[in-house]
């Protein structure tokens, strides 16, 4: 029973990252605090702040994203198909209740699933996927983002988003106060300078190790798993492969409203692609689309 | 000592006793919920054909024969067994495939705004069947295999664990699963 399993480690994968979380705002409050007469104090503020940051990002955070890709929910009786067509997908899928059907105008290939679990998700397509895909080439795409969605794959890459943004926010904050620590008080110097130098620089090292870390947790091994998943749901892997073979070719893959926040929630990287080298594929969300039309072909 | 192990040996086989139970009352839950999901999908078709025997009634004088089928079709399919409801939906969704089909003849009816969404709606509903079918299926392989494997077939038996049947499952069907009207 692989999909339960994955299912598992999802979940598994999910406390690691809030662990790491906490043990990262305890650390970076400890230190702040610790500038302030008191570290315990710090470590309560942070886990204060961080808490409610978490909290807010877990909960609000799909939300966020939507509104980020100025997505728009999918009414009745326009977009009639598109929502049936998630609905039976998910009914293929077993989910208890199907996910909410969000569009992007945009004329790029694209779509993405979020959420935090299955009863709180969203399934998102660009309206140039639906005007460029037949009928089985969009249940295949479909059907990869309700894969990433029953595998709780949308819940780790959600938590993920939540740690960088984190991460990002704290060693921003913790480097200006030192450039502006040196600048303001430079005749003070000594202890306080030289500790925030400090700090920088483990933060410096850090956030990239954090977010090298999220790579591996939303490794693009999930990638082909949605698009295994997915075939498995259609019973029918040329569509996706198809799908995937015309995201290619199209001219113009770029949607307006992805950042680097988002990007690695699309089905094929929102960028625009240049030639692929080793150290590119290295740091790559995507896995290379060639290569997962290839394994679809193969199924 | 001796009884010890006794009881070692009892809390082990109670509690792989309880394991096998509940997850054979897991997939057995997981049927159930696939065929509610089914009864849905085949409800909400019940409920549509109406609405297009009446949007299609006024331009199709010609093949009453047609709707009539439908109706007949419909009205055999909220009662009954299973492989009877498996039967009359079949026998619904080759109805809907004839009224589509000679639709085409008919443009003043193709370009009305009301069958166009009823004909979407039911081609819609008709996937979901399909998929719903599908998934139903599938609990049911994974539960009828449950049943049979050892050691769990012999509890499945002390525990009235029956097989269950498939959803009109025979494979020229199964190939059956994308229909585009």
């Amino acid at each position: 029973m692989g999909i339960y399993e994955e299912i598992a480690s999802n979940k598994r994968r999910s406390y690691l990252l809030v662990f790491f979380f906490l043990v990262f705002v305890i650390f970076i409050g400890y230190v702040v605090g610790f500038f302030y007469g008191s570290g315990y104090f710090g470590i309560g503020m942070a886990l204060f702040i961080g808490i409610i940051y978490f909290l807010f990002s877990y909960y609000g955070g799909a939300n966020a994203i939507l509104a980020m890709t100025k997505a728009k929910e999918a009414k009745k009786p326009q977009y009639t198909y598109l929502i049936n067509t998630v609905e039976g997908i998910s009914i293929a899928a077993g989910l208890s209740k199907p996910p909410k059907v969000y569009v992007i105008e945009d004329s790029a290939l694209n779509a993405f699933a979020t959420g935090r679990d299955p009863e709180h998700s969203s399934v998102t397509v660009t309206t140039g996927l639906m005007e460029k895909l037949n009928k089985l080439e969009l249940e295949g795409v479909i059907a990869h983002e309700i894969s990433h969605i029953k595998n709780f794959d949308i819940r780790v890459m959600m938590l993920a988003a939540v740690m960088v943004g984190m991460t990002v926010l704290l060693s921003d904050f913790l480097l200006r106060s030192f450039l502006w620590g040196s600048h303001g008080r430079k005749k003070e110097g000594g202890n306080l300078t030289v500790i925030f130098i400090v700090v920088g620089l483990v933060l410096a090292i850090l956030a990239p190790l954090i977010g090298e870390a999220i790579k591996l947790a939303i490794s693009r091994k999930r990638e082909y798993l949605a698009d295994a998943s997915g075939a498995l749901l259609t019973r029918y892997p040329k569509g996706l492969a198809d799908a995937l073979r015309k995201i290619r070719n199209d001219p113009d893959p770029l949607v307006d409203h992805a950042n680097k926040a988002t990007a690695h929630l699309f089905i094929s990287t929102p960028f625009r692609q240049s030639k692929r080298s080793f150290i590119k594929n290295l740091f790559s969300t995507h896995p290379p689309i060639d290569d997962r039309i290839k394994r679809l072909e193969k199924m | 000592m001796v009884a010890t192990w006794l009881i070692i040996v009892i809390v082990v086989v109670v509690i792989l006793i309880i394991y096998i139970y509940n997850s054979l009352i897991k997939l057995r839950v997981r049927v159930k919920n696939a065929w509610a999901q089914i009864d849905v999908q085949l409800k909400r078709r019940y409920d549509l054909i109406p609405n297009l025997v009446n949007a299609v009634k006024g331009y199709m004088k010609h093949e009453k024969g047609v709707l009539e089928e439908v109706t007949k079709a419909r009205t055999s399919l909220m009662s009954g067994s299973m492989k009877s409801k498996a039967k009359a939906s079949n026998q619904i969704t080759e109805a809907l495939k004839s009224i589509f089909a000679v639709a085409e003849n008919y443009p003043n009816l193709k370009a009305s705004e009301n069958f166009k969404q009823l004909q979407e709606e039911l081609s819609g509903t008709e996937s979901k069947i399909a998929y719903a079918r599908q998934f139903y299926n599938d609990s049911v392989m994974a539960f009828n295999e449950a049943t049979q494997v050892f050691p769990k077939n012999l509890f499945a038996k002390i525990f009235g664990f029956h097989k269950e049947d498939f959803f009109g499952a025979d494979e020229k069907e199964k190939k059956n699963v994308k229909v585009e009207f």
